[in-house]
């Protein structure tokens, strides 16, 4: 066990990625000279040079359209995308052609490329850096979509991903990278399931990436109050796993979904509905969800809380399903 | 002004005269240059006809008029280079080597299409010769063209990646953008725009403040040169000369095919926009014809020829609709194979 910050956890997995595998590098901006926005690839550059930590101009669309040729020419890119807002200017390379390219061909062009990018609010940065619009890329076929909340994840899931025969997107919480902890040697994880992080019989409680935090933390503060919850980390977004969240229905018979994506058309949403087709009669509540309050986050901090889901919101959330 | 004028005093000529000069090509290549363009052209027309009978759906868009460009850009790449194209890409598919029968299948919707019915006229791949699409998104392939570029020059292999995209792409950042990374990055790739004048209904002036495309490419410092789309014996000598300096300077190049589409955009377009006159001025430049005309008069073909080899593409063609009519169906069980690659499956 070591002591360990997301962001190191993250660039642990990019080094011994490059290390592993010489088809792999890394692309985006900034992500060389200035060590990457967040300083998740500080000091790549000295280790692989400007070949395979490549910066690149301000042209989303054109560098990851690049990282798919690139894929398709048989490298194995990962591409970094400042933040998800920034990624809209890429969306049609990812939508149009990544997504899109197996099937179109009729199964002769897979795509093994791998895109992180920063997501979520909490850092007063505005309405234009703050979004969380993961839920969108889960509503597309061809990709598939985790967001790492934990350290084990930050540091296991990018060598599955590359392994990924196609397109792969991670997608990283901003207030994540500071994150600290231990962390056990050669951890290996899956990007095919959820998992249970905190088990529990009254209620379930689904969250994903920058929210599992508050999540375990609601949790933590209902056990004391006599509800025991148990906390489904979500990790993959699209394809989502449908029988871990039923096997814990199928035990608690309530169900909270928190999502930092705004609740109209939302993944929440999509989880719900899920749960609900397949397992309407095992609820003893109606569902709830917890989103973020429907605007664009503003930048005053105490807006931005109140826009975001919050730990007492998730509490009251409980108790209104558990009816306590 | 009434719609009348303004479009008669607007009228896009062909860039130079029609072509008259001796074919100064070996005959095999200078009949095959005429064998590439009279496939394509019959190959298309049948499309059209078999797209009015109801057996080819979705959007069609024909090349005819366009094809002394494929002919002379395609024959002027080796069998390991890429090709990226666009939905505008019948030609370039089957001069890539991709078999007629395959190409009609895939418009039929057949599994025994080039891409199993999944992608119809506008998506034909063909991996195995490197033919990456078939891209109906104006400028998506510009992107990947950089990327394949990028994979051959950091894996070490000596290729040219060849984008074709029309003047409307030009519009699109993806171009920009495209082009900036190529020269930035000093990948090998040979930009061949397709300037037909219409990006749909658009002509040229109505949407760029630059109608002199290599300009964009200059401000690139991306070597560039317009050539006469109409000509084969221009496209595929301005080809060879681009290719070969793309391969040995490993540096892209942008060449500029001025050429015209003689049919409407597509199968939907009434085709309202552009006046009867300008194209009948561009079917005077026909690539088919006049080169014809060129190698009769140097004696490098006989009328008899020139229809026992349009009987030849004749035949092809018959045959290529016969293999599609019996093909079949994929089952709809498969509706969802290829989203993902199977386990184990391969990737590229």
């Amino acid at each position: 066990m070591s002591r360990i910050s997301y962001r190191e956890a993250l660039r642990e997995a990019l080094q011994e990625a490059m290390q592993r595998d010489p088809r792999v590098f890394l692309m985006g901006e900034d992500v060389g000279r200035y060590g990457g926005t967040y300083a998740v690839s500080k000091g790549l550059l000295a280790e692989f040079g400007p070949e395979r930590i490549r910066d690149t101009p301000l042209s989303e669309l054109a560098f990851v359209g690049a990282g798919i040729g690139a894929a398709l020419g048989g490298l194995r890119p990962i591409v970094e995308v400042m933040t998800v807002n920034f990624s809209l200017l890429a969306l049609d390379q990812i939508v149009n052609t990544a997504a899109t390219l197996r099937h179109m061909s009729g199964g002769q062009c897979s795509v093994p490329l791998v895109i992180r990018m920063t997501t979520g609010a909490g850092r007063q940065l505005a309405a234009q850096h703050s979004h969380s619009l993961e839920g969108w890329y889960a509503h597309i076929p061809g990709i598939r979509v985790l967001a790492p909340a934990t350290l084990e994840d930050a540091r296991g899931m990018l060598w599955p991903a590359l392994e990924d025969p196609d397109p792969v997107i991670l997608f990283e919480h901003g207030q994540l990278y500071n994150v600290e902890g231990e962390l056990a040697e050669g951890v290996t994880v899956d990007i095919r399931s959820a998992k249970v992080r905190r088990a529990g019989r009254d209620l379930t409680l689904i969250a994903y990436g920058g929210l599992l935090g508050k999540a375990l933390e609601a949790a933590e503060q209902l056990a004391r109050e006599g509800i025991d919850v148990e906390v489904i980390d979500l990790r993959v977004l699209r394809p989502l796993d449908d029988a871990t969240l039923l096997a814990s229905l199928a035990k608690t018979h309530r169900l909270v979904v928190v999502d930092e994506g705004w609740k109209s058309g939302s993944l929440a949403a999509e989880v719900v509905a899920r749960l609900t087709e397949q397992a309407f009669y095992e609820l003893d509540a109606p569902p709830v969800r917890v989103c973020s309050a429907e605007v664009p986050i503003p930048y005053a901090k105490h807006l931005e809380e109140a826009a975001l889901p919050q730990v007492a919101v998730i509490v009251a959330a409980a108790h209104g399903v558990c009816g306590t | 002004m009434s719609s009348q004028t303004q479009t008669s005093d607007t009228l896009m000529l062909p860039p130079g005269p029609v072509p008259t000069a001796p074919v100064p090509f070996a005959p095999e290549l200078a009949l095959g240059l005429l064998r590439d363009m009279l496939r394509i052209r019959r190959l298309e027309e049948k499309c059209a006809e078999l797209y009015g009978a109801g057996q080819i759906r979705g959007f069609l868009h024909l090349y005819i008029g366009e094809e002394a460009v494929a002919a002379g850009a395609m024959r002027a790449l080796s069998t390991d280079d890429t090709v990226v194209a666009t939905y505008r890409e019948h030609g370039q598919a089957l001069l890539r080597g991709v078999s007629m029968r395959a190409i009609i299948a895939e418009m039929f919707g057949k599994q025994e299409g080039c891409s199993r019915g999944r992608g119809g006229s506008m998506h034909l791949f063909d991996a195995q010769s490197r033919f990456f699409g078939g891209n109906a998104i104006v400028g998506g392939g510009l992107p990947l063209s950089v990327g394949l570029a990028l994979a051959d020059r950091m894996q070490g292999i000596r290729r040219v990646t060849a984008c074709f995209f029309g003047d409307g792409a030009v519009a699109e950042g993806a171009f920009h953008e495209s082009m900036n990374l190529a020269a930035l990055w000093q990948l090998p790739v040979l930009f061949c725009c397709e300037n037909n004048l219409y990006a749909m209904g658009t002509a040229l002036p109505r949407s760029e403040s630059q109608t002199d495309l290599c300009l964009k490419a200059a401000s690139y410092r991306i070597a560039s040169r317009a050539v006469d789309g109409m000509d084969v014996v221009a496209t595929h000598q301005a080809a060879l000369e681009a290719v070969d300096a793309v391969r040995s300077t490993q540096q892209p190049f942008f060449l500029e095919f001025q050429t015209y589409r003689f049919r409407a955009h597509s199968m939907f377009d009434p085709d309202l926009y552009r006046d009867k006159a300008e194209i009948e001025h561009w079917k005077e430049h026909g690539p088919i014809h006049t080169y014809t005309a060129r190698l009769k008069a140097q004696g490098l073909l006989a009328e008899e020829q020139f229809l026992a080899l349009d009987v030849e593409v004749g035949r092809e063609v018959d045959d290529a609709i016969a293999y599609a009519e019996a093909g079949h169906w994929e089952p709809v069980a498969d509706l969802l194979r290829d989203v993902h690659t199977p386990a184990g499956g391969s990737s590229s």
